[in-house]
């Protein structure tokens, strides 16, 4: 196989196959959810929605969203080589409909037709450390525009919700986020959230989280207290799934914390709704074989 | 609850919110680029009166020259509020689906000219392109792209919960208030 046919497969699979740590989080969701309510009603929608995408290998949401990259490659392997290589993969999967014609110029308003274009889709490549097999490791979000646009970012203190620069003005900021994102953003949700860094690497990093599995405890015992606290009280404030009252609003909160600039104290919050289309693959050295797959 | 397209106004008027309601008949596609378009005084090839109206950009394949419905859930509606109110009288509108809920302004052109707002689940682009049984045509394809273009759709079943009614009712309105309460609770 060629190194555009995998990533192809990696494009598919992450529109259509939901990752298990989400999807099993979701099933435990319905499990627990008041019965005979709208909640019930919307969950058992995405139950059936998960099944059936996979299914039928067809998007499980029709916004196939930001097409993001995160490669750690070993050191001499061609970034451009790979980018154009990814490139006609996007384009080969949105002619199949695995992905939805998505890259629209701002100007003009036309639509490329086939997901390329300026800024799209984006790449974040890194070098992989001493110690990593000679292999690439490739993961891939589609990220929603209705979770995208209630991302939220706060520069603290922020008088309007009452948060000062420390961990509670954090909590008060991230809380504020949910509450404003109900229903917009597709709930039950998972946030993931950077506290410091500047305006752009803030959100960069925060969108990072979201590679972190479901079900993993943050090695910084602060941040890992913060990240439970985030849920449970989330799922206190009855906002529920699709924001119809109930009573799982979040599935998780993965934060981390960068250094920022004395002036500076931004607490950046990224929404990804119930759909997580996240997959990886690692992939031999040559691009031509997927030795394994993530999530 | 079924309700067939066209849906005389009294039945719209009927309608609360919490009630469950199955959609059978036309759905018209609709989102950014239309509700802008109309606003801006534009005038759409096709005549909406009685209609339902779907904030929605679907994926669609064209397969041996026929329009199929890949996928197919609704969109985020609160970007539309600016405009919904008016959209709704000038084209006539009696039910609008989409996701998230709209503010007052739209409520209360919901109340004013006999429309409701109908919530249909996030996300579940497979569920809900199952009930569409038909791609009957297009329009304005060319100038909006194939997200943004007004799709003719011919659904049956079409699942959807009442979350703003035509009495001034929101369920958005409520669940938002108390959660905002809730959270200056545990603050």
């Amino acid at each position: 196989m060629s190194l555009k046919d995998n990533l192809l497969e990696l494009i598919r699979r992450a529109s259509v196959e939901m990752p298990d740590d989400v999807s099993q989080s979701l099933l435990r969701a319905l499990r627990e959810e008041e019965k005979k309510t709208t909640a019930e009603f919307a969950l058992q929608t995405i139950r059936a929605n998960m099944e059936l995408a996979a299914k039928k290998s067809y998007p499980i949401c029709q916004d196939t969203g930001s097409i993001l990259f995160y490669v750690h490659a070993p050191a001499g392997c061609d970034h451009l080589a790979f980018e154009d290589a990814a490139r006609a993969a996007v384009a080969e999967a949105t002619a199949k409909g695995f992905l939805r014609q998505n890259s629209v110029d701002s100007l003009t308003g036309k639509n490329s037709g086939n997901n390329l274009g300026p800024g799209t889709p984006t790449f974040h490549f890194a070098q992989s450390g001493a110690g990593f097999q000679p292999a690439i490791d490739v993961r891939l979000i589609l990220k929603g525009g209705g979770c995208e646009n209630v991302g939220a970012q706060y520069s603290l203190p922020d008088s309007h919700i009452s948060a000062d620069r420390d961990l509670a003005g954090c909590r008060r900021a991230i809380l504020d986020a949910v509450l404003q994102a109900q229903g917009k953003g597709c709930g039950p949700g998972i946030l993931g959230v950077c506290i410091g860094g500047d305006r752009a690497t803030g959100y960069g990093f925060s969108k990072e989280q979201f590679l972190r599995p479901l079900d993993d405890r943050n090695p910084v015992p602060e941040l890992d207290a913060l990240e439970q606290e985030i849920v449970a009280t989330a799922n206190k404030l009855g906002i529920g799934p699709m924001g119809f009252g109930g009573k799982t609003t979040l599935l998780g909160c993965k934060i981390c914390a960068v250094n920022r600039l004395p002036a500076s104290y931004f607490v950046s919050i990224s929404y990804m709704c119930w759909a997580f289309r996240r997959r990886g693959i690692v992939l031999s050295a040559d691009g031509g074989k997927i030795e394994k797959w993530l999530y | 609850m079924e309700l067939k397209t066209p849906i005389p106004e009294a039945t719209i008027r009927s309608l609360k919110v919490g009630d469950l309601v199955e959609i059978t008949g036309l759905l018209f596609t609709g989102r950014d680029a239309v509700h802008k378009f109309i606003h801006d005084g534009g005038t759409l090839p096709v005549d909406m009166r009685g209609a339902v109206l779907y904030h929605c950009g679907p994926v669609m394949l064209k397969e041996a020259g026929a329009w199929k419905c890949v996928a197919a859930g609704p969109t985020t509606s609160a970007r539309e509020e600016p405009y919904q109110a008016g959209v709704i009288e000038k084209l006539g509108l009696r039910a609008v689906i989409g996701k998230g809920g709209m503010g007052d302004k739209t409520l209360e052109g919901c109340r004013k000219s006999g429309c409701v707002y109908l919530h249909a689940v996030g996300g579940a682009a497979q569920v809900l392109a199952e009930r569409i049984k038909k791609v009957r045509n297009v329009h304005m394809l060319e100038q909006f792209g194939s997200p943004e273009a007004v799709w003719e759709l011919e659904v049956e079943k079409f699942p959807c919960v009442v979350t703003m009614d035509s009495h001034g009712n929101s369920l958005h309105k409520d669940i938002f208030a108390k959660s905002k309460a809730a959270l200056a609770e545990l603050l």
